[in-house]
């Protein structure tokens, strides 16, 4: 094929779609296992891991109904936008040692900014759902993200900063975060502040994700569901994928930003072999991240009042992570480590 | 701005709705996350209980009173069976009193448990909500294993109760107080110290003492707000006068009272821990004896229809003091009935607690005084097929007539 803009079209394409299917599967199976471990950790059973599969299946099958409040072409429209978006967000990123389909044209600032279109989406799609419900869901998640954005920032500009003063080209480009891990570079002080960054990134997580305690856009017992309130049938089903795939998306910039050894290296493995060995380790790293950040943390906390979403993503975590920026900064600052 | 702006718009909450076990319909004047009015309107859970109790005699009512409420059925029974007794003069034996004792702590224990778990689900914490249902099944367990049913037990009958607790049966009754006993500190834990529990229970839904004696607010709620009162202790009944019985407040645990939800959290806490108390002092006191009055129900029934009269039975539900005025009149079915539940004198209290309260606090709250509406909703007002609200001239008007009627 004769590339367009430098780029292959048929990898392009294929790429594309394999990275929707695959992301939309390992989402919907990170979901289910999500569910099945914190039901245990709950003393219960929980649903079998395919559960999410027969959810989906079953929304689909469903109609969707418009309310007579609704914007109905808005009201439509969210859902596509969400799942779309929350897919472009995977070919920015990584996957063991396959590089991201468009790794070349975008930095991890991009995808910074991607992460915030679903979560944009489902504001519109709640405000066009035309109930009280969905409003407030809106207003609060929009409340939410403008939290979490700042705790966010810090800690990836803090790992691309020590990485461009450790004199690597091209600090911003995910490929060369992914290829340098941060914890290489940094000496001791360095290391604490990355340390509490990772921590500040996985309480990043639930908020992103709406999960509890972040889940006040959603909030079951208060909202009904909240921005998601009127969305039935397909509509649904298209929102669930979305956050299955965000899930997938957090977690894989997580692994990343902050653990992305792959194990191909250590082992003597044919090249075949050793991309399924990388795409494996990357699955369990991600499923480790998604453990800590969104299942454990669920199981052990309320959820938080709005008013606490942004006193603690505003105040504690990006007070933390402004300490670990401050740590990462006198690392450099003291010579230790790696440094241009 | 402009008018409509400043005026916020309004949130229904039910009478269908994740945060209400029951249906009651909730409107809130909001102003951005903050409630600025709240309105209620109770009545769609009214069954005509009165209504069917007034047509059959008191042996078949105790089983209607069983079904007033899920939870705390043995209270209305209880209460209901007190009166009854007291119109019929029917002396019941000492050892029925300690059955009934028994029964009425652990319905305690299970419906304080349950409303922990349902508290915990309220603020999003779900795990605490499995945690404190699992402990619940125990208390379920030992009731079936008492009265042979999990709800609904009906035990209590006119004159005493229909099945003894033997003493064959303290082991297991035993085993599980230590089953509580143990696990008691774990709970406390888990419910006071948990730093989003305090959180968001700290200083929301605030009523003090002054506010809850003008809405006439009654147990835990009550108690929670620092007023002394619980039935068990002010006029005892059953088996409460032999035993040690002090109302739990909140300046036990935790030195003062401030009267919101953490607190209303402490005093049910602590009051499983006082039911099993008692349960043991029961059991360590209980004579020997009958435990009905009449075994014989043909000969109850004979001594209820020979009654007349009028009598209030109280009991100190779970929920506060749950009271039956009874009518008799020489008749086979009682003339009057009124049941008044705990929470019909509770219920007042929402329009205090949740006056400028966030949105986001508004299921904990609303549970917070542990509403049961099929206990409350003794009317509801339909004329040509629309719902009407009764202004208080009318419901004084409406009262007096009805004590007329009465007195004639």
């Amino acid at each position: 094929m004769i590339p367009v803009f430098g780029i292959d079209p048929l990898q392009v394409v294929g790429g594309t779609i394999a990275v929707a299917v695959l992301g939309v599967l390992a989402g919907l199976v990170f979901l289910g296992i999500d569910r099945k471990v914190t039901a245990h950790m709950q003393a219960r059973i929980g649903p079998p891991i395919r559960q999410p599969f027969r959810d989906v299946r079953k929304l689909l099958c469903k109609d969707s109904i418009v309310p007579e409040n609704a914007i109905p072409w808005l009201f439509n429209a969210a859902p596509i936008v969400a799942l779309a978006s929350a897919i472009v967000i995977l070919l920015y990123l990584p996957a063991g040692s396959i590089a991201p389909v468009f790794g070349g044209y975008g930095d991890i600032i991009l995808v910074m900014y991607l992460l915030t279109v679903p979560a944009l989406a489902m504001v519109a799609g709640g405000f066009a759902s035309g109930s009280p419900y969905a409003t407030v869901g809106s207003q609060r998640e929009m409340v939410t993200m403008i939290s979490y954005e700042f705790p966010l920032a810090i800690a990836i500009i803090a790992v691309a900063w020590r990485l461009a003063a450790a004199g690597i080209a091209d600090p911003f480009s995910i490929a060369t975060i992914a290829a340098n891990p941060v914890w290489s570079v940094v000496g001791p002080l360095g290391f604490a502040g990355c340390l509490i960054l990772l921590v500040v990134l996985a309480w990043v997580t639930p908020a992103e994700l709406s999960r509890i305690p972040c889940d006040t856009p959603e909030a079951e017992t208060e909202l009904a569901g909240g921005l998601l309130v009127e969305y039935s049938g397909r509509n649904l089903a298209l929102f669930y994928l979305a956050s299955g795939v965000k899930t997938v998306a957090m977690a894989s910039l997580a692994v990343a930003l902050f653990l992305p050894w792959n194990i191909s290296g250590y082992l003597a493995l044919p090249p075949a072999a050793g991309y399924a060995a990388d795409i494996a380790f990357f699955l369990l790293k991600m499923l480790v991240v998604v453990f800590f950040s969104v299942s454990v943390i669920r199981v052990g906390m309320a959820r938080f009042r709005i008013t606490h979403v942004v006193s603690v993503y505003w105040g504690y975590l990006a007070g933390l992570g402004l300490l670990g920026l401050l740590l990462v900064v006198l690392d450099v600052a003291f010579g230790a480590g790696v440094i241009a | 701005m402009s008018e409509e702006a400043k005026k916020g718009y309004s949130v229904p909450i039910g009478p269908i709705h994740p945060a209400l076990k029951e249906p009651i319909l909730f409107t809130f004047q909001m102003n951005g996350e903050k409630v600025e009015k709240v309105d209620f309107a109770p009545g769609k859970a009214h069954r005509g209980i009165e209504w069917m109790g007034m047509r059959r005699n008191p042996v078949q009512i105790v089983h209607l009173t069983d079904r007033i409420c899920g939870i705390c059925g043995v209270s209305h029974t209880l209460a209901f069976s007190r009166a009854v007794e007291q119109v019929a003069e029917i002396e019941v034996p000492e050892r029925a009193h300690y059955v009934r004792t028994i029964i009425a702590e652990y319905e305690r224990i299970q419906s304080h448990l349950l409303w922990a778990g349902v508290a915990a689900h309220e603020l999003g914490f779900d795990t605490l909500f499995y945690l404190a249902w699992r402990v619940r099944e125990e208390s379920l367990d030992v009731i079936e294993y008492l009265t042979g049913n999990r709800v609904n037990y009906g035990i209590v009958q006119v004159g005493g109760v229909r099945r003894d607790i033997t003493a064959d049966q303290f082991p297991r009754i035993e085993a599980s107080l230590s089953y509580y006993e143990d696990l008691f500190g774990k709970m406390l834990t888990l419910f006071l110290e948990d730093t989003t529990i305090k959180m968001r229970s700290r200083n929301t839904g605030v009523m003090n003492q002054q506010e809850a004696l003008e809405l006439c607010a009654i147990g835990p709620t009550a108690r929670a707000s620092g007023l002394n009162m619980d039935v068990r202790q002010d006029s005892p009944y059953a088996a409460y006068g032999d035993v040690d019985v002090r109302a739990v407040m909140p300046e036990q645990y935790l030195g003062e009272a401030r009267g919101d939800v953490y607190d209303r959290i402490v005093v049910r806490l602590l009051e499983v821990k006082q039911s099993i108390d008692i349960v043991r002092q029961c059991m360590d006191q209980m004579p020997a004896g009958e435990v009905t009055a009449e075994p014989k129900i043909p000969k109850l029934l004979a001594l209820c229809k020979k009654a007349e009269g009028e009598a209030v039975g109280r009991v100190e539900a779970p929920r506060g003091e749950c009271l039956h005025y009874v009518r008799m009149d020489g008749h086979e079915q009682p003339l009057a009935w009124k049941v008044k539940a705990s929470t019909y004198s509770n219920q007042m209290s929402w329009l205090k607690i949740l006056q400028g309260e966030q949105l986001a606090d508004i299921p904990i709250i609303v549970a917070s005084i542990d509403p049961c509406m099929s206990c409350t909703d003794r009317v509801t007002v339909l004329r040509d097929g629309r719902r009407d609200v009764l202004t208080k001239e009318e419901l004084h008007r409406l009262s007096v007539e009805k004590t007329r009627r009465l007195q004639s």
